[in-house]
């Protein structure tokens, strides 16, 4: 089976106020079509560790690979088209731009990428929106929709250009149980019917258990499973 | 590989969600633009304005005869006195005609040049005026008064009457106003004139003649080359100026001093004539410039600020572009587009306003004794300034949106999305 992601001995310091090594040692990867998830304590390095494997944080020791191609050392352009092609990110708070409306905020990384037609896009957005539930809040304003409908858009807006892989941190945090099982189907069945490989970070254990492997760190290290 | 589209799409997004920013950026630059726009056609309208007065009067090379002592007294000459130390005392200018003693030859050869657009003889002439028993002093000048129209702009100048009146009357005068005034006299009239010789000649006056400057008025007057020659008793090749007006005003210097050496001859030129001249035009520029500068500058502050507000109020923003796969370059061009719409929108509003307000004082009426041909305030509807006036408004837009932009552009997205 490919490898989709895979870190080779991944160190992270943060260096202001003091030192502090964040990161220790972290190696692991992630198959085609596997739904891994990330549990440990709070404060013990998992947004830390996202935020690299996602390619936004480039200040990091060690090797990273996408698609078992080195990322690591590649200029910020390069990085920035891996991100919109490869890499669909779901952040731990919600984030929209919240002067458009929700159908253009799931269609800019595919704009951006400009692969498809508007026409195709419009069609693939709605499609995306309506899997989740929310198609009929299309044309509303970002700001104008509950915490757990932006939640379910910047899930719409990751995978919009099918990526590689989803990288969630705390995707269902903001979600009711109803909503949270919603979207713990809709990943279920995207890995299941597209092959698509998930990470995602989540406190909650039962969500985690449903995973194909949790991998558990503590105090910036993998523990072995 | 920029896609601009979108890129277009966010920052028309941005500044439509923010008017009232982009209104008071772009308003900043219409004002600059505007008031560049105005200065400028007024102050070069005006600049324009005295450059017809004067320069249009004033030949670009002026030869004639000038009135000086010989550079080499008899005494050099004697051998004997050779090495000594002579002094002469009370040296007067040489016997020499006023006349200019090849005219003919130069004037032939000066019509042959390529440089020169036209050569005119003129007879100048010390007379009097008659009126009664009063006599006036002033000059009657013998001119080719078609000549005239063409290289300088005498009908401009001509307020009653006609330049072909004259040339179609052997014994026609154009008189000067101020004289037409003093002797109460007006077209139709017949008006004596005298010689240094005192010889009186009737004239009929043809037309008046206004230049605007009072001295010129009270003494000066026009009348055929012949006439004046005939006057004088002298034959026709009694020429005593010759003005010269060149296709390139630039080479009136050098052509000059080259008319000087080749024909032993007094030659002035436009820029000697009016040294002073120059430099006021070129103050009045230097201060449209200074102001308009200065207006731009302080609309491009405008925008750099505006720009950087909603740089830090995007803050969010730029990091969800960056993380879902906009480059930094992306970022800046977002902010870059927002800068140059701006400049463009506000460069364009101020264009029009220039345009208006010039259009406004085009239309007050400024009437001066001094200037014949003027009604109204003179403005300059020069092209060039508007495109020198939008080309500004862009490049202080680009300037004020470059820096702002830079910092969008390096905006570290992990430190904004959590939250630090
Ligand atoms: N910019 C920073 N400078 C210094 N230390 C930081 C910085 N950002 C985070 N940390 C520290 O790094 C550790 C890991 O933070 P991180 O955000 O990865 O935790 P987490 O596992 O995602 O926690 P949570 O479950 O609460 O989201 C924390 O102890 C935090 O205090
Ligand atoms: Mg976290």
């Amino acid at each position: 089976m490919n490898t989709v992601l895979e870190a080779k001995n991944i160190n992270k310091h943060f260096r202001k106020p003091v030192d502090f090594h964040v990161l220790k040692d972290i190696s692991f990867n992630v198959k085609k079509g596997e739904f891994a998830s990330i549990m440990g304590k709070s404060g013990c390095g998992k947004s830390t560790l996202l935020y690299i494997l996602s390619t936004m944080d480039t200040d990091y020791e060690g090797n990273l690979y996408l698609n078992e191609e080195l990322v690591t050392g590649k200029d910020h352009k390069e990085l920035s088209r891996i991100r919109n092609e490869h890499i669909g990110f779901v952040f731990q708070f919600h984030y929209l731009l919240s002067e458009f409306s929700v159908i253009e905020n799931v269609m800019l990384p595919a704009k951006k990428l400009g692969l498809k037609s508007e026409e195709e896009i419009i069609h693939d957005a709605q499609q995306k929106l309506d899997m989740l539930n929310i198609g009929n809040l299309a044309k509303k304003r970002a700001s104008r929709i509950s915490g757990g409908e932006k939640q379910r858009v910047a899930i719409a807006r990751a995978l919009i250009n099918n990526p590689s892989i989803l990288m969630g941190d705390e995707p269902t945090g903001n979600l009711d149980s109803y909503n949270a099982e919603n979207v713990f189907q809709i990943f279920k069945k995207l890995k299941e019917e597209e092959g698509l490989s998930l990470l995602v970070v989540t406190h909650d254990i039962d969500f985690a258990k449903r995973t194909d492997r949790i991998i558990v760190m503590e105090d910036g290290r993998i523990l072995p499973d | 590989m920029i896609n601009w589209k979108v890129i277009f799409g966010i920052a028309k997004t941005h500044l439509l969600t923010k008017m009232k920013s982009t209104v008071t950026a772009s308003l900043g630059v219409t004002f600059g633009i505007g008031a560049y726009i105005t200065l400028v056609s007024f102050m070069t309208g005006l600049n324009g304005m005295l450059d017809d007065l004067i320069l249009n009067q004033t030949p670009h090379v002026h030869l004639y005869n000038e009135i000086e002592p010989s550079e080499e007294q008899p005494i050099e000459k004697f051998t004997p006195f050779e090495d000594a130390w002579n002094i002469v005392h009370s040296v007067k200018p040489k016997q020499s005609q006023r006349k200019i003693h090849n005219a003919v030859p130069i004037l032939n050869y000066l019509r042959e040049d390529e440089k020169v657009k036209g050569a005119a003889p003129q007879l100048n002439a010390q007379i009097f005026y008659i009126s009664g028993s009063i006599e006036l002093g002033g000059n009657l000048i013998g001119v080719n008064i078609m000549e005239e129209v063409r290289l300088s702009n005498i009908q401009d100048y001509i307020v009653e009457g006609s330049p072909q009146a004259l040339n179609n009357n052997e014994n026609g005068i154009l008189l000067g106003a101020g004289l037409a005034k003093k002797m109460s006299l007006s077209p139709g009239d017949r008006v004596q004139i005298s010689t240094v010789q005192g010889d009186i000649f009737p004239l009929k006056i043809v037309g008046i003649y206004q230049s605007g400057l009072a001295d010129v008025d009270n003494a000066r007057s026009f009348a055929n080359l012949k006439t004046v020659q005939r006057i004088l008793g002298e034959a026709e090749n009694y020429i005593t100026d010759i003005n010269v007006k060149l296709h390139n005003l630039s080479e009136a210097i050098l052509m000059a001093r080259q008319l000087e050496k080749q024909f032993q001859i007094k030659a002035r030129d436009i820029k000697e004539a009016n040294a002073q001249f120059e430099t006021g035009s070129n103050i009045r520029n230097l201060i449209t410039y200074a102001v308009s500068v200065t207006l731009l500058i302080v609309a491009g502050f405008g925008i750099y600020n505006i720009l950087n507000m909603l740089i830090y109020e995007k803050m969010k923003d730029i990091a969800i572009l960056k993380a879902t796969g906009f480059s930094g370059f992306d970022v800046q061009m977002i902010f870059m587009s927002q800068a140059i719409i701006i400049g463009v929108i506000g460069g364009l509003l101020g264009l029009i306003i220039g345009f208006g307000l010039s259009s406004l004082i085009d239309g007050i009426a400024f009437e001066t004794e001094a200037l014949p041909t003027i009604t109204t305030y003179p403005i300059n509807y020069n092209p060039g300034y508007y495109v020198i006036g939008i080309t500004f408004a862009l490049i202080s837009t680009f300037i004020a949106g470059y820096l702002p932009s830079k910092k969008a552009k390096r905006i570290d997205p992990v430190r904004i999305i959590r939250g630090t």
